[in-house]
C-alpha cells in the first residue's frame, strides 16, 4: 500500500499532463481548423474573394488597417451581406447540432440517440412549419424559434418517456420511437403543405431538405443567444454526465440529482435543437456523426466531448455548406440532404461495430 | 451510537410485501453481512439503507438524518454502495471510473487528496495494472474490483455491499472481504449481501439473517450460523462444522448411491 500510493500518483499526475495536452491540442485543433473553414467557405462561392481578402475585410471592420480588402466591386457587400451571416449560421446549427447529440446520448447512455433519428428535429420542424402556414407572428422574429423549442422540448419529452424504463434506454425501443414520431411528423408535415398556400409550401420543403440559403444576420441573432445559452448550459452539466454513464441508481449514489438532471438536459436540448433548426431546417446526423468520432479520438469525457463537438460540428457544417452551395454550379443543393448521404452510411457502420463489440450499447 | 439505522421497515414492490417490519441498526467500526435466501429481501433492504427504496412504512437513518430526505450530494458524502451489477454506457477508463468515486468530494478542500486516494483504492483492489483499460472490456470479476475500488475512493462512513464477492476468485474474495474489514476497523459501518455464509461467518462481526422479508436472527456469526436455523431458513439441511478455528457451512449433499437407489 504505502508503496504503489506515489508510485499510483506519480502515473497519475503523468497521465493527468498527457490529458491535459491532448485537450488543449484537440480543441486548439479544432478552433484552427474552424477558423480556416470559414475564411474558406467566405471566400468560395459564385463570386469568388481572396482568403487574404476575407481577412483583410474582417481585420478593417474591427479597425485594424491590415490586408488588402475585396478586389472585386460587389466583394466587401456580398462578403457581409450573404457569406457571413450564412457561415455564421452554418457554424452555429453545427455547434448546437453536434452538442445536442452529445448530450443526448450521455442522458440516454446510448450512442444512438440524436436528435435527428429520435425525431425532435423533425417535431420542431412540424411546430415551425405550423407558425409558418398560420402566419402567427405572437413573438415578432422570434415566433419561428420559439416554436421550434416548444415542439421540441414536447418530442424531446414524448422519446424519453417512451423509451425510458426501469433506468435503461433499450436501443430497439429508443429507434422505434424516431420512426414512430418522424412518422407522425411526416403526416403533420404533410398535411401543413395540404392546407397551406404556394408559398407556405415551399417554406415547408426547405424545412424538410435543410438548407442554409438565404441567412440573415437577424436569423443569427436570434440563433446565436439561443445556441449560446445552451452550450454553456452543456459545459455546466458535463462532469455530471460522466456519472450518469455509470447507470441511474450508481449515479444517484455518488450524489447525482438524477431527475434533476435529465430534465435539464432536456431543456438544453430542446433549446439547442430550436437554435439549428429554427432557420436551417432538418440537418439529421450531425449530432451523431460529430460526438461519436470526438470520442473515438478523445475518449467519453464529457469535459472535452462537449466543447469538442461543438466545434468540430462547426466545422463540419460550415465545409459541408460549402461543398453545398459550389458542388454544382448555379446551384443551392440542400444541406439536409447532403449530411444525410454521409450519415446514412455511418450510422450503418455505427450499427455493425456496436454489433461487433459488446458493451458499447446500453 | 449506531451511524445507520433501519426501524420497522416495510416495502412492497409490485404488490409483494418484500420487507415487513425490519429493524436493523449499524455502528461505526462493525462489519454487518446480510444473509438469506433468495428473494428474503436482502437487496431490497440494501437499497433502503441506500436511500434508492421509496418505504412504505418506517424509516432509514443516517448519522440520524432521514436517507430520504437528504440531498443526494450530501447522501453521496454519507454513503458509498457497490450494486450487483456494474454497468457503464460509456467506454471509459478504469482510472476515470474509480475517480467517479471522488466527485461528491468536488470543490471540498478534500478535493485536494483526489490522486492520493484512488492511487491507494487502486492498490487495495489490485486493478492499478488495469488503470488504462477500458471498463466495459473488463471481465466479471475486474468490473467488481474497479467499482469496489470506485466505492472505497469515495471515502463514506458507510459502506453498503451488495454480493461484492459474486464474481471474483478466491483470492479476491478475501483480498475484498480483508480490506472491507480494515475499512470498519477503521471506523467505517460496513453491511455487506453475501451468500457465502462461510465468507460471512470469517468476515463479519455480526450476521443478520433473513427470511423472507422479516429478520430471522441478528448476532455474532456463532450465534446466528446454527445447522437449525439455517436448515430451517434455507429448507435444505445445513451442517456447520469448525475448520481451523473458523466455522465453514455446507449443505447437506445426499450421496450420489442414495440419489441412484431404486427401491
Amino acid at each position: 500500500m504505502t508503496l504503489t500510493a506515489p508510485l499510483g500518483a506519480r502515473l497519475d499526475q503523468r497521465a493527468g499532463v498527457r490529458r491535459a495536452a491532448a485537450r488543449v491540442g484537440l480543441l486548439g485543433g479544432l478552433g484552427a481548423a474552424l477558423l480556416v473553414a470559414v475564411v474558406l467557405a467566405a471566400g468560395h462561392g459564385q463570386l469568388d474573394v481572396a482568403s487574404t481578402e476575407v481577412v483583410g475585410s474582417v481585420l478593417h471592420r474591427l479597425g485594424i488597417d491590415l490586408g488588402p480588402l475585396p478586389s472585386h466591386p460587389q466583394g466587401e457587400t456580398t462578403l457581409w451581406q450573404v457569406r457571413f451571416p450564412r457561415v455564421a449560421m452554418a457554424a452555429l446549427a453545427g455547434a448546437a447540432l453536434a452538442t445536442a447529440g452529445a448530450l443526448m446520448q450521455g442522458v440516454f447512455g446510448n450512442p444512438l440517440a440524436e436528435p435527428g433519428v429520435v425525431g425532435v428535429s423533425s417535431g420542431a420542424a412540424l411546430a415551425a412549419a405550423t407558425v409558418i402556414v398560420t402566419g402567427w407572428t405572437f413573438a415578432g422574429s422570434w415566433t419561428i424559434a420559439l416554436a421550434a423549442f416548444v415542439g421540441g422540448l414536447l418530442t424531446t419529452v414524448l422519446v424519453y418517456t417512451t423509451a425510458r424504463d426501469g433506468g435503461r434506454t433499450e436501443v430497439v425501443t429508443l429507434v422505434l420511437t424516431g420512426v414512430a414520431l418522424n412518422a407522425m411528423t411526416s403526416a403533420g408535415l404533410a398535411f401543413l403543405m395540404f392546407v397551406g398556400d404556394q408559398q407556405a409550401r415551399e417554406e415547408i420543403v426547405f424545412w424538410t431538405l435543410g438548407s442554409l440559403n438565404g441567412s440573415r444576420w437577424e436569423y443569427v441573432a436570434v440563433s446565436a443567444p439561443l445556441a449560446g445559452a445552451g452550450l454553456v448550459a452543456a459545459l455546466l452539466m458535463a462532469r455530471q454526465l460522466d456519472l450518469l454513464a455509470l447507470g441511474d441508481r450508481a449515479a444517484r449514489h455518488v450524489g447525482v440529482d438524477v431527475e434533476r438532471l435529465r430534465l435539464r438536459v432536456i431543456v438544453v436540448v430542446a433549446l439547442l435543437t430550436a437554435a439549428a433548426v429554427s432557420f436551417s431546417g432538418i440537418i439529421a446526423f450531425v449530432g451523431l456523426v460529430v460526438p461519436h468520432l470526438v470520442r473515438l479520438l478523445a475518449g467519453p469525457g464529457h469535459r472535452l466531448l462537449v466543447p469538442a463537438s461543438a466545434l468540430g460540428g462547426a466545422v463540419l457544417l460550415v465545409l459541408a455548406d460549402l461543398w453545398a452551395r459550389t458542388a454544382v454550379d448555379y446551384a443551392d443543393l440542400p444541406l439536409g440532404m447532403l449530411t444525410a448521404l454521409v450519415g446514412g452510411p455511418f450510422f450503418f457502420w455505427l450499427i455493425r461495430r456496436a454489433r461487433r463489440t459488446a458493451g458499447g450499447w446500453a | 451510537m449506531s451511524v445507520l439505522r433501519a426501524s420497522g421497515v416495510s416495502v412492497r414492490l409490485g404488490g409483494a410485501e418484500v420487507l415487513r417490519d425490519v429493524d436493523l441498526a449499524v455502528t461505526g467500526g462493525e462489519l454487518v453481512a446480510l444473509a438469506g435466501p433468495n428473494g428474503a429481501g436482502k437487496s431490497t433492504l440494501l437499497g433502503a439503507l441506500a436511500g434508492d427504496v421509496a418505504l412504505d412504512s418506517g424509516e432509514v437513518t443516517l448519522d440520524g438524518r432521514g436517507a430520504q430526505t437528504v440531498a443526494p450530494t450530501v447522501l453521496a458524502r454519507q454513503r458509498a454502495v457497490l450494486l450487483q451489477q456494474q454497468g457503464l454506457s460509456f467506454g471509459f477508463r478504469v482510472a476515470d471510473v474509480v475517480r467517479m468515486g471522488r466527485s461528491p468530494w468536488h470543490r471540498t478542500p478534500e478535493a485536494d487528496r483526489d490522486d492520493e486516494v484512488v492511487a491507494s483504492a487502486m492498490g487495495l483492489t489490485d486493478v492499478d495494472a488495469l488503470a488504462d483499460r477500458v471498463f466495459p472490456t473488463l471481465s466479471g470479476g475486474e468490473r467488481a474490483r474497479t467499482s469496489f475500488a470506485r466505492v472505497l475512493a469515495q471515502e463514506t462512513p458507510v459502506l453498503l455491499l451488495d454480493e461484492p464477492t459474486a464474481a471474483l476468485d478466491i483470492r479476491h474474495q478475501e483480498a475484498l472481504l480483508a480490506v472491507a474489514r480494515t475499512t470498519a476497523r477503521a471506523g467505517s459501518a460496513v453491511v455487506v449481501v453475501l451468500h457465502d455464509l462461510s465468507l460471512a461467518a470469517a468476515y463479519a462481526d455480526r450476521v443478520c439473517l433473513l427470511d423472507a422479508g422479516r429478520v430471522a436472527a441478528d448476532g455474532t456469526p456463532e450465534e446466528v450460523l446454527t445447522p437449525e436455523r439455517l436448515s430451517a431458513v434455507y429448507e435444505h439441511p445445513v451442517s456447520v462444522t469448525r475448520v481451523d478455528g473458523s466455522l465453514v457451512v455446507v449443505p447437506v449433499r445426499a450421496r450420489a448411491e442414495e440419489d441412484l437407489c431404486v427401491p
